[in-house]
């Protein structure tokens, strides 16, 4: 069963002038752990929005639960948590405040799903005396975190929470989402962070309002279509200008340690030719390896096509 | 022939009431180089880059920036430097020329200069077309690379990029690189934090501070070996996650 469904949905600002979303579709099936990757300005928070009916879609449908985001946004409000990319909790509260204030909107207590936010609330439980504007960043995060799922909501909308958080922290809070995940929520997560979409079951690429690929992290990596290499040496600045000056260089980008390259065409002789091109422009301790390609990899190769 | 130093720190301690932010923290930058400064959320970066702009005294320490010490010389500090936040700061209602025009008049640049200047660089940008049309209306990637554009303007001694690449797609991303090693070619001194860490590879040095302490600082490829991991992204893990502070 699908928990979450979207069918053409589009979102213009501006009178139509801006379009921030142009005919989404997919679904999130129950239970699943789901990923809208893609950078700033991509129409992320704007499908968010559209989705936890606080904004009305220009075009198309989509359903949360069942309940149509325009007709049933009453139930929908009752169903889902949602945790903003900005914020949005009250900084005058102290921790615990900001808890039981969202318990109560949602006619619940704290303790009856204290099971559910456990693990996560006595993490910042030391703190539960201090206002929610004086906490660190982290904190934050996991209040938000709990306030979102203090009425054990069905699904989860989790709007880039680890955005500006420093890799061990993300890597923590991706640990949460997985127990939350085997607890049954179903999980549609944000990030601007490629390597972050293989944390995810399914993810969905996009970019300028449009999606470029739905599927498993592992299938999106295979459909890569041309074979990919990584390519170091010790001018690693000059041998990035050489190889866009090769005319048999396809694509070539800076990935860290490497860069990666892929050729407009193969044959036995392609590594002896590259290698005899790299020498003649002095570029020394040249390593050459074929490699599996990341989703950032892909996602650049998509954005190009 | 040694290396010229641009910034120059010795023992530079930031404290808040009984809070150490940033505790003796010694180190050089060379000119030329691409300087990472990462650290864990809550390691006292923030704190250090304010200091090292001349916005924030010291509680103690001494530091030089292009020669000019940080209690007593904070103006001409800012003169010999360039800085960009991920928050973007240009003028939103501003065309792109204008913003070049504004921010090249506050760095003193003649009218003669200006007019140079900002011909090229909207001709190295590729945006020609854009140049009269409100910096609002830009996507970010281009606002991103014209805000660094607008911080190297006055061709500063260093220049200051506090997570100038977060959120931006990966092409853009890669590019805004390449604008990057072009400055440094130039001889501008680039101190950059990040959170992406294969960014970290493209530093010459890197700096890793935890709890307000400089943990560690060699290149990418040394810090590696030192700590026997296969990329940054493990150096960063193995040091900062026995960090005690989680402030922002």
């Amino acid at each position: 069963m699908n928990d979450v469904t979207l069918t053409n949905i589009k979102k213009t600002y501006n009178k139509g002038e801006v379009v921030a979303v142009s005919d989404v579709s997919f679904q999130v099936e129950q239970g699943e752990l789901f990923g809208l990757i893609g950078p700033d300005g991509a129409g992320k928070t704007s499908i968010f929005r559209m989705l936890t009916t606080l904004l009305l879609p220009d075009g198309g449908s989509a359903s949360v639960n069942g309940f149509d985001v325009v007709k049933d946004y009453k139930e929908i409000r009752k169903k889902v948590g949602y945790m903003p990319g900005k914020f949005s909790l009250y900084q005058d509260l102290t921790v615990e405040e900001n808890l039981n204030f969202f318990a109560t909107i949602f006619n619940t207590t704290v303790e009856a799903n204290y099971d559910l936010i456990k693990e996560i609330y006595v993490q910042i439980e030391p703190f539960k005396k201090r206002r929610a504007g004086k906490l660190s960043g982290g904190m934050k995060q996991k209040l938000a975190l709990c306030c979102a799922l203090i009425h054990r909501p069905t699904v989860l909308f989790l709007d880039e929470p680890t955005t500006g958080v420093d890799t061990v922290s993300r890597k923590e809070f991706w640990q949460m989402l997985k127990r939350l995940k085997e607890q049954g929520i179903t999980i549609l997560v944000s990030t601007p962070y490629m390597d972050e979409a293989t944390l995810c079951e399914r993810i969905a690429l996009i970019q300028d309002g449009k999606i470029l690929s739905i599927d498993t992290p592992e299938n999106i990596t295979k459909q890569y279509p041309s074979k990919l290499y990584a390519i170091k040496a010790s001018r690693m600045s000059a041998l990035l200008h050489d190889l866009r000056g090769n005319e048999n260089i396809s694509s070539c980008y800076a990935f860290g340690e490497y860069h990666h390259i892929t050729f407009k065409h193969e044959d036995d002789s392609t590594e002896t030719e590259l290698t005899n091109y790299l020498n003649s422009k002095q570029q020394n301790g040249v390593e050459f390896k074929l490699i599996t390609p990341t989703i950032e990899d892909c996602f650049i190769k998509l954005m190009n096509n | 022939m040694t290396k010229e130093i641009v910034i120059k720190t010795d023992k530079l301690t930031k404290r808040f009431g009984d809070f150490i932010a940033t505790n003796e923290i010694t180190f050089n930058v060379y000119a030329g180089e691409i300087f990472g400064f990462l650290g864990a959320n809550g390691a006292g970066k923030t704190t250090a880059m304010k200091m090292l702009c001349g916005l924030s005294t010291p509680s103690s320490g001494a530091a030089t920036i292009a020669g000019f010490d940080v209690y007593k010389q904070t103006e001409s500090i800012k003169k010999s430097i360039g800085y960009m936040s991920q928050k973007f700061s240009l003028y939103e209602d501003l065309s792109i020329i204008e913003n070049i025009q504004f921010f090249g008049g506050i760095y003193g640049l003649t009218n003669k200069q200006l007019k140079e200047k900002s011909d090229t660089l909207i001709e190295q940008l590729g945006l020609e077309k854009e140049a009269r049309k409100l910096v609002g209306s830009l996507p970010l990637g281009w606002k991103q690379k014209l805000a660094f554009s607008v911080a190297v303007l006055h061709e500063p001694k260093i220049v200051f990029l506090d997570e100038p690449t977060g959120g931006v797609d990966p092409v853009t991303r890669r590019q805004f690189w390449d604008l990057i090693y072009a400055a440094a070619d130039r001889g501008i001194t680039i101190f950059v934090t990040t959170h992406y860490m294969d960014e970290a590879e493209y530093c010459n040095r890197i700096s890793m501070m935890v709890d307000g302490v400089i943990k560690a600082l060699n290149t990418p490829t040394n810090l590696k070996k030192q700590f026997n991991a296969a990329s940054m992204d493990e150096v960063f893990f193995e040091l900062a996650r026995g960090a005690k502070r989680k402030a922002d």
